[in-house]
């Protein structure tokens, strides 16, 4: 790892116009930034470590609308009782991630920056229709992720909670990745009035909606909805984890365990 | 180079290190707590496992310079003078070990599972929970005796499962 200039601003405005510098770069839980610094694959000038900020901690239910701080780790999102009351299936994702001691370290806003084709919380986020709140403004979760470890960020830009509405049933199911952890493909599926959403994780580029399981779970949300619904293996990965093929089987099986866990 | 200041094993320590250096390498090569090992160097292996304000974090990937002010415990830090831990004791106690170098990980792993879980965590709770520490030699099943032993011993009251 080549050396940096290290600061723990105590603001978000102060963080900010220290992340202004193209050469910085932000700091969360480091479970992603760190490793990619040791392999030298970044190598940024200076780090902004976000975790002397107040402003980014926090879980709480505002109206119907469930907001978790970006600097949330991972183990306080899965034990947090307010979340387990209003999202159960969001505090079940965050709590099979890696594991304990990464979940102890990572943050919500670190992952959904970073963007991981294989990560969790944005198959959450895309699969509740969340919104991300920045210092600049609002992103709605269509809109955030925008193709593999890309995102609607601009440089610098610092994300500070994700507002997740409370959907009526919800429900996320993971075939992990053995030696990673990661979601070799993962499905988050919910059902808000009359809106489904179907999110899959791991088996593509980045996440997306598989909108045709989200049209036939519609009519009746339930696993047997999806019998014969698939989405095409042309678009999947296909490498030594697993082959496209096998990807779109696994999609299938995944939004139905999901749809039964909702 | 910056200062840096944290508790560890409940004492102040404090030092001149470079940003970039990590917490592991502090502990190993600024204060010689050489009990904490490094198997990977790449986040898997937990081989590293320290508790930082009594949560157990992987050690390699965490700089020193985000410890400033924390309450650190290393492996070093569990025994009572010469009287070990009894997670420690139970390890020895259920052949829990054959090369060692996952142990200090492992106890401190098993420590934090037994305070995040309370005193009799089942063996699927542990099996699940100790999916960040890696052990080429036991093949785990003593391992996970010895966690379910020490646990018992530790006298941390029973809780319901926290995950
Ligand atoms: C062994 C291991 C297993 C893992 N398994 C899984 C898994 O199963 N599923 C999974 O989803 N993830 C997994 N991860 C990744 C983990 O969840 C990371 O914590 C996460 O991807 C990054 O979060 P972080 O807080 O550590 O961010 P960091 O590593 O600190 O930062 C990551 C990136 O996000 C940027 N960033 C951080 N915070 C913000 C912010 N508030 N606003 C804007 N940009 C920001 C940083 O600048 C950086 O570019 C694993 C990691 C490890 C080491
Ligand atoms: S040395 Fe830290 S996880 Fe392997
Ligand atoms: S005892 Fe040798 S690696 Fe675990």
């Amino acid at each position: 790892m080549y050396d940096f200039a290290f600061h723990r601003p105590a603001s978000i405005r102060k963080a900010a116009s220290l992340a202004a510098d193209e050469d910085a770069k932000l700091l969360a839980g480091g479970q992603t930034l760190l490793p990619t610094m040791k392999q030298r694959l970044a190598a940024p000038e200076a780090l902004i470590d976000l975790s002397g900020i107040e402003g980014l901690t926090g879980i709480a239910m505002k109206g119907r609308t469930l907001h978790v701080g970006a600097m949330s780790r991972h183990a306080e999102v899965a034990e947090s009782p307010v979340v387990r009351e209003a999202i159960p299936a969001l505090a079940a994702l965050a709590g099979g991630i890696g594991d304990p001691h990464v979940r102890n370290l990572g943050t919500l806003g670190g992952s959904i920056a970073n963007n991981d084709p294989a990560a969790d919380y944005p198959a959450a986020c895309l699969g509740l229709g969340a919104t991300i709140a920045t210092n600049k403004r609002r992103i709605p979760a269509d809109d955030f992720f925008t193709g593999m470890f890309e995102t609607a960020l601009q440089d610098g830009e610092i994300i500070t909670k994700v507002l997740f509405p409370v959907p009526r049933r919800a429900g996320y199911a993971k075939f992990a990745n053995p030696a990673s952890r990661y979601a070799l493909v993962g499905v988050f599926v919910s059902k808000r009035s009359r809106q489904v959403r179907v999110a899959v994780t791991g088996a593509g580029p980045g996440v997306f909606r598989a909108t045709d399981m989200e049209e036939a779970l519609s009519k009746r949300f339930a696993a047997r909805s999806l019998d014969g619904v698939s989405v095409p293996a042309g678009d999947l990965n296909d490498d030594i984890h697993a082959s496209a093929d096998y990807r779109a089987h696994l999609v299938g099986v995944m939004a139905k365990r999901a749809v039964d866990a909702a | 180079m910056t200062t840096v200041a944290m508790t560890v094993n409940g004492d102040s320590v404090s030092a001149d290190v470079e940003p970039r250096t990590l917490l592991v390498q502090f502990l190993r090569e600024n204060l010689l707590l050489t009990g904490t090992h490094v198997g990977c160097d790449t986040s898997q292996c937990g081989a590293c496992v320290v508790h930082v304000n009594g949560k157990a974090v992987k050690a390699c990937t965490m700089l020193a310079v985000q410890c400033e002010g924390a309450e650190v415990t290393t492996i070093e830090g569990l025994a009572d003078g010469d009287a070990l831990h009894p997670m420690q004791a139970a390890f020895q106690e259920h052949h829990g070990l054959q090369c060692g170098f996952c142990t200090p990980g492992m106890i401190m792993s098993a420590v934090d599972i037994v305070n995040r879980h309370g005193g009799a965590p089942d063996e699927a709770t542990i099996r699940k929970q100790l999916d960040g520490n890696i052990c080429r030699c036991t093949g785990y099943h003593n391992i996970v005796k010895a966690v379910a032993a020490g646990g018992a011993a530790m006298d941390v009251p029973a809780r319901e499962a926290a995950e």
